[in-house]
């Protein structure tokens, strides 16, 4: 049985741990916090010349190392306890996700090697002004056809790292239907990047505008929405690992503090008004994990079946998990809690615009009812 | 998800999955999904359905040949529960000795007290009662007062013991025992092994709010038994009691999940039935509801890899009680909503059928094997390691 980790996922994640308390630190948090890009290069090509972050799960055709969703989703579950800042989501579990599986061969062995070798940060613009992340709220249009080449026009917003992105995979409409097309954004005409300031400081968002800008279609016109729908659903189950990580790191502030915090003449942790709190913060973490664990071993078993449902329920279920966890952490902070110094808000915020981020938690249950036939 | 134990034990699996299929049939199957540790109800028929068990050689998979059990291992065990609990077999009357005190004599026991007992348990010819909870103890089993003194060859015990389950029924007693008068707390404990076939053993039935002869209470009045009936050491009761409540929380939740599973399956079809999931409201809740049984069902899984694979179970498995426990209790208040009316009727005789039933009992599943605040101690302090609440 493989629900289980190996001892080789252990010793993964002892290493992407420990890499991330030294590159992404709180000092280094906050330092990309205020930075408008959001960006640190030096880390980036460290996580991918070290240790093969962003390739760990592309295919070795593709210049990546082949590993599982299993893996990944460790990569991401410490990413999130670091509050890691960076196109790393971006790129990783939207834009790589989508190259995997739209149909189109010469794109992959094209765009996948520079994103697995790290030389590529890319992302997916799908949202546009509704926020919405199904496909009646894709309208942007692509016009033209493969000889004289597409163009195209329109607005996409909320876009993770848009504003630093090499690479933006747009989901736009043709008269046929949604269809993928890559934009190299180094030298693409007609496109506007406006970086958005953003609640979470710690993942960027920006609006992009096309006017009649050139773009590479990816695959068959007008069949890319159920690519987009599994990339949306791997996304939802790797953001999920990323908000279980998030929850534990805040439970283990809470409990740190609870531990040492002294009031009427003893540590809060053993009152039980505080205790009984962290307690119901781990059971949720833990029911956490075993809906985001539950994801990846779906994905990884390729179950079809199984995603459609696996991941909707686990995008609806960490999402208010990790919002409450950070938001009891505060609570057990008391006053310092709720102050721009200790790091609890950052968390705090991260969990609510990760709640965002792929559709509401009611979206998703209303995505998972539809699947089950409920 | 489902359990997919390999090859090796496949055919174990197809064995105990023709085995059922041949047995659980006539009144037996009449009684699928009947029980729950709290349900005392048709005890006779449970009890009939434990034997053919037995007769079968089901019961103490994991027990050594010796002792009358299969000698197999835990991934055997659970692949059995599973199927167990996938075909809804009546939930084991005997489960007392089967889970708990077997095991602990297998872990703790003499030699001569597992050649003793444990193939009359596996045989169902002696049934046995819990005797640890006291009146006004609850939770708090430290607090045992029920006293045991050494007269010669034998123990001579007096006290009360309460919510022992199907206690009426109880051939022997394990109880927990003061033997030491000027202890306190944890210290000068001792489990012994009591007959209750004695004029110092009174057991009084207790009725539960479903209506049930559950559990008892028991009056033990210069009750005798032998000095070799102690398990463990003496005055070491507390470790002992407490492997006991260890082994409780090992792979048990797994048939009560797939149970869980069921009602949210019966949930969403009733809610079919009556138009409910056209309601935004409900709907929400009874995805909810079905969110619910899945984690629980991957929570138990995690836990069952980790032990079959060796490892020491994580966090999760202290969790899962807590989590199971309130969440069942919330599918139980829908499940009564959605009935309306017709859930507000029961039976001749207080009859009450299987959602009002389940409804009712789930109530006691965050009060046993340790309360939900007890458990949110347990976590708080054991797994996250606060500090403890300074005692006065």
């Amino acid at each position: 049985m493989d629900l289980t980790f190996s001892q080789e996922q252990d010793e993964l994640r002892k290493v992407v741990r420990s890499f991330l308390a030294k590159y992404s630190d709180e000092q280094a948090v906050r330092r990309l916090a205020a930075d408008p890009e959001g960006h640190d290069v030096f880390i980036w090509r460290r996580m991918s010349g070290e240790l093969g972050l962003q390739g760990l799960a592309v295919p070795e055709e593709y210049g990546g190392s082949g590993f599982g969703y299993v893996e990944l989703g460790i990569v991401f579950e410490e990413a999130g306890r670091a509050l890691l800042c960076g196109p790393y989501f971006a790129t990783v579990a939207l834009a790589a996700e989508a190259l995997l599986r739209c149909d189109d061969e010469s794109a992959r062995h094209d765009l996948l090697p520079g994103i697995a070798s790290g030389e590529t940060v890319a992302t997916l613009a799908l949202t546009e002004d509704g926020g919405r992340w199904d496909e009646p709220g894709i309208r942007l249009t692509a016009s033209g056809d493969t000889t004289t080449g597409w163009r195209l026009t329109g607005t996409k917003t909320y876009v993770p790292d848009g504003h630093l992105a090499d690479l933006l995979l747009v989901a736009a409409r043709t008269p046929v239907g949604i269809s993928l097309f890559a934009v190299d954004a180094a030298d693409a005409r007609g496109l506007t990047r406006i970086p958005l300031p953003t609640l979470d400081q710690t993942r960027k968002q920006a609006r992009l505008e096309f006017t009649d800008t050139p773009a590479r279609l990816l695959g068959t016109e007008g069949t890319a929405w159920p690519a987009l729908e599994r990339t949306l659903a791997t996304a939802s189950v790797l953001l999920a690992a990323e908000q279980v990580g998030g929850a534990a790191a805040a439970l283990d502030a809470a409990v740190d503090y609870a531990r040492i915090r002294v009031q009427y003449g003893r540590p809060i942790g053993s009152f039980q008004g505080i205790k009984h709190k962290c307690a119901d913060m781990l059971t949720e973490i833990e029911s956490a994990r075993s809906a985001a664990y539950g994801g990846l071993w779906a994905l990884d078993a390729g179950d079809d079946m199984e995603i459609a449902a696996a991941a909707p329920l686990a995008q609806a279920f960490c999402s208010e998990a990790f919002t409450r966890v950070a938001g009891d952490n505060i609570q057990v902070h008391g006053g310092i809690g709720f102050t721009w110094e200790h790091p609890a808000h950052l968390y705090f915020k991260r969990a609510k615009s990760s709640e965002a981020l792929l559709g509401s938690p009611s979206y998703h249950r209303e995505l998972l009812a539809a699947r089950l036939g409920i | 998800m489902e359990l997919d134990f390999g090859p090796a034990v496949r055919d174990f699996r197809d064995e105990v999955r023709d085995w059922l299929a041949a047995h659980l049939v006539g009144e037996f199957a009449e009684h699928r999904g009947v029980g729950g540790p709290t349900d005392g109800a048709a005890w006779e028929v449970r009890l009939a359905w434990d034997r053919e068990l037995s007769a079968g050689n089901w019961l103490g998979v994991g027990w050594p040949r010796e002792f009358g059990g299969r000698g197999l291992g835990l991934v055997e065990e659970i692949a059995f529960e599973y199927e167990y609990a996938r075909a809804n077999a009546p939930y084991r009357a005997t489960v007392n000795a089967l889970d708990l005190l077997g095991p602990m004599l297998l872990k703790m026991g003499s030699e001569e007290q597992k050649k003793r007992f444990l193939p009359p348990i596996l045989a169902i010819e002696e049934l046995w009662g819990q005797g640890f909870s006291e009146p006004g103890a609850g939770s708090d089993l430290a607090s045992v007062r029920t006293r045991a003194e050494r007269e010669g060859d034998e123990w001579v015990v007096n006290g009360q013991k309460v919510w022992t389950s199907f206690g009426i029924h109880a051939d022997w007693l394990y109880v927990l025992t003061r033997t030491d008068p000027d202890s306190v707390r944890h210290q000068g404990l001792t489990l012994l092994l009591l007959p209750t076939d004695q004029p110092g053993v009174e057991i009084r039935p207790i009725r539960n709010l479903a209506g049930q002869d559950e559990f008892a209470e028991v009056f033990l009045s210069d009750a005798r038994t032998g000095a070799d009936m102690v398990v463990g050491e003496a005055g070491q009761g507390w470790r002992t009691a407490m492997a006991t409540l260890g082994i409780e929380r090992g792979t048990t939740l797994l048939p009560q999940q797939l149970t869980f599973e069921r009602e949210a399956e019966a949930l969403i079809d009733l809610a079919r039935d009556r138009g409910a999931l056209d309601d935004p409201m409900l709907r929400r809740r009874i995805v909810d509801a079905w969110i619910s049984v899945r984690i629980m069902r991957t929570t138990n899984l995690r836990t069952i890899a980790e032990l079959t694979a060796g490892r020491a179970p994580g966090a999760q498995a202290t969790t899962a009680k807590l989590y199971a426990s309130t969440r069942h209790q919330q599918l139980g208040h829908l499940a009564m909503e959605l009935a309306g009316p017709a859930g507000q009727i029961v039976g001749e005789d207080y009859g009450l059928d299987m959602r009002q039933r389940s409804f009712l009992l789930a109530l006691a599943e965050t009060i046993y094997g340790g309360s939900s605040e007890i458990q949110r101690n347990i976590i708080g302090e054991q797994v996250l390691g606060l500090p403890k609440e300074p005692r006065p």
